[in-house]
């Protein structure tokens, strides 16, 4: 059976393969190459038949086409109400078909599967919150994604995410030297304006380990250094660990479920290791989707819950301000009008909406919803690995308009974004469509803000 | 005639009704059996009050009109849904005609609605499914979802109606309208747990799972509960 060099069935293992992947520059040689893949299609419905089971079969077989979902579809909207992107349609016109077909279909199905399952859908789980029969397409896609991966019909940066997890176990070629290092990099250089900051590395039984995105390291270590300063005004006792210090998962967009279990292992066995009480996560959706509410079940662990407590960045956030550990300076407040970007992630599908309100009330005073909000609000547009493919970008920007009318529609010219992937899409929405607004983490508006004690300000 | 009434009356409505309750228990016992807390990534069996409470509350949410948002924003199609619905499930259980056949056959009977009641039922289930029919037509992103299959299903699904409300007004040819009406139930009962119409019972198992999904793991243990 026909594979290519670079794509193929096998997932990335070694740093060799990784490389010759990544010279492959935009995939050009790999998508080449995937025109003559063949499709597995005895394992393909071995796979069907071993996990196709009653909830998907089910949601593919009752779906009375009553076409409620539609609306509920950013991507449906943003593309004129195109009936092809109308969520049911998406899914039965591939999951239903290759069901249908017992597996037997070809590469071209196979590749406008893959398009459609990385470029129609971004998991964003919406469409199952408005069928009457709570048919999750988001769900069907990403076990979809999965049926994809198998096959070797994935987009070339998430086979490149997902061989990064396998080896590095992070999203981006980081080691834990590489890891270590910055967090003493950091450290040092952000000790003169606060004195006594430190980034404690690998210490057991503190109260809190922060885990975070390895784009931080990797791109905004400043990041690190932000939570760091949070911690020590808030007096925390945390750590980071040397190793299992990354929460996302290019994996789980990828649909490489084998290499999401490495990952979520790798943040397990640093809190078995270093035994903190709780776990607190970075400002990412996926991230904590990945680690904290998915991840378990990847693990096999049968309480579905993680080995220790796990938090977002924002209920940390609400707690110490609620608490009194960390405190607002009221003039420094945000004056202007501000939005908030509620994440699919942790706020639709992890009930987070009252922590990120709590937070709003008290840092800003003119705050402004968008219309929907909370657990109805639209993905920003490059959810579920959108943002990062190269090959699905100018049906990203097209999805990217939802998100804009609905921040221009509250006014505000600032957008605060708590995840990662939101941020990213609001910042190139910024960038394609020029509207005017600006986006933030908290971490860097909250240092603004927050009052400091005499005692932890530098010496002059 | 006679003897056919007593036929489809008889042995066939025996095996009708046998078919559709040993088929929807058989529907609903397979669906919670494929069940798989670690594919499905939903701990069934661990954090058991979350999944009740978020399973009901997934259930009722979607009972009641214009109680989830999907139905606030959809006003026209929720309209129709419900009038349908109520009409397709309560008319034949609370009709006078059925009662006294109960009566006579088992000795039994449930509380009767007026018969004018139950025409208008029928008349506003009838008139919600032709704009049911026309929605399917007229929407681009609702004809793209249809099917054959799916004009099949509402044909199952009225035909015992119209049948039956000639039956009860068409004094001229009742034997007729009783006949095919009595044989039109049958089919439906009989599509029930073979067909799409099996959302009879599935749509409670599916509401009841993707409840205890939102209620277990997404979120339901640190939210309030889902807003639906």
């Amino acid at each position: 059976m026909a594979e290519g060099i670079l794509c193929n069935r096998r997932p990335i293992n070694t740093e060799e393969e990784l490389q010759t992947l990544l010279a492959d520059k935009s995939g050009k040689q790999y998508y080449a190459e995937m025109n003559e893949l063949d499709v597995d299609t005895e394992k393909l419905e071995a796979t069907l038949q071993k996990t196709l089971k009653s909830r998907l079969k089910t949601w593919l077989e009752i779906c009375a086409h009553c076409g409620l979902c539609a609306d509920s579809c950013f991507l449906y909207l943003a593309n004129k109400k195109d009936p092809e992107q109308v969520p049911s349609y998406k899914i039965q016109s591939t999951l239903g078909e290759i069901v249908k077909r017992k597996g037997k279909v070809d590469n071209a199905f196979m590749q406008m599967v893959m398009d459609t399952a990385w470029s129609k859908c971004t998991c964003c789980n919406r469409c199952g919150m408005y069928c009457p029969f709570g048919i999750d397409m988001g769900i069907m896609f990403g076990y979809l994604r999965g049926l994809c991966f198998s096959q070797g019909f994935v987009p070339w940066e998430m086979k490149i995410g997902s061989g990064m997890h396998r080896i590095y176990r992070a999203q981006m070629d980081i080691t834990t030297e590489d890891w270590v290092d910055t967090c003493e990099w950091m450290a040092e250089e952000y000790e003169e304006d606060w004195p006594g900051l430190c980034i404690p590395v690998d210490k057991e039984n503190a109260d809190i380990i922060y885990t975070v995105n390895a784009r931080e390291p990797k791109h905004y270590p400043e990041d690190i250094a932000e939570a760091a300063i949070l911690f020590h005004l808030a007096g925390e006792n945390w750590t980071v660990p040397s190793e299992g210090w990354e929460e996302t998962s290019l994996a789980m967009f990828a649909g490489d479920w084998e290499a999401c279990k490495l990952q979520v292992e790798s943040v397990y066995d640093a809190m078995h290791r270093l035994k903190p009480k709780r776990m607190v996560v970075t400002e990412c959706g996926h991230a904590y989707r990945a680690t904290v509410i998915e991840g378990p079940y990847w693990a096999g662990i049968k309480t579905g819950k993680t080995p220790i407590e796990s938090f977002h960045y924002v209920e940390w956030v609400a707690e110490a301000l609620r608490t009194g550990k960390l405190k607002i300076d009221p003039s420094k407040r945000i004056k202007e009008p501000v939005t908030y970007q509620d994440s699919c992630n942790y706020i639709r599908n992890a009930g987070l909406g009252d922590a990120a309100r709590e937070i709003m009330s008290y840092i800003a005073e003119d705050f402004r919803e968008m219309t929907p909000s909370r657990e109805h609000n639209f993905c920003c547009g490059g959810g579920g690995g959108l943002n990062g493919v190269g090959r699905y970008r100018e049906q990203r920007n097209i999805g990217l308009k939802i998100k804009r009318d609905q921040i221009l529609a509250t006014g505000a010219k600032l957008v605060i974004s708590p995840c990662h992937n939101c941020w990213d899409a609001i910042r190139d929405l910024e960038e394609v469509y020029k509207v005017g607004i600006r986006w933030s983490f908290l971490k860097p508006l909250l240092i603004k803000m927050v009052e400091v004690p005499e005692h932890m300000k530098p010496e002059d | 005639m006679y003897q056919l009434y007593q036929f489809v009356t008889g042995p066939i409505a025996w095996m009708s009704f046998g078919i559709f309750f040993i088929g929807v228990i058989v529907r609903a016992i397979t669906y919670i059996k494929g069940l798989n807390w670690q594919a499905d990534r939903v701990t069934y069996t661990v954090n058991v009050s979350y999944g009740i409470s978020g399973a009901l509350r997934s259930v009722f949410f979607w009972l009641i009109p214009f109680k989830t948002r999907s139905w606030r924003v959809n006003p026209g199609f929720t309209v129709l849904f419900f009038v349908f619905h109520i009409g397709l499930l309560v008319t034949p259980v609370l009709l006078q005609a059925h009662n006294i056949l109960l009566k006579e056959r088992w000795g039994i009977s449930l509380w009767s609605m007026p018969d004018a009641m139950a025409d208008v039922l029928t008349i506003a289930m009838l008139v919600a499914a032709l704009f049911l029919t026309l929605r399917r037509i007229a929407l681009p992103e609702v004809r793209i979802l249809t099917n054959a299959y799916d004009y099949i299903l509402m044909l199952i699904a009225v035909a015992p109606f119209i049948t039956g409300f000639l039956a009860s007004h068409n004094a001229s040819c009742y034997d007729f309208w009783l006949i095919l009406h009595i044989i039109t139930g049958e089919i439906m009962l009989v599509a029930i747990p073979f067909t799409k119409l099996s959302h009879f019972v599935l749509f409670f198992c599916s509401r009841a799972q993707i409840g205890m999904d939102f209620g277990i793991k997404r979120g339901g243990m640190k939210g309030k509960g889902l807003a639906w």
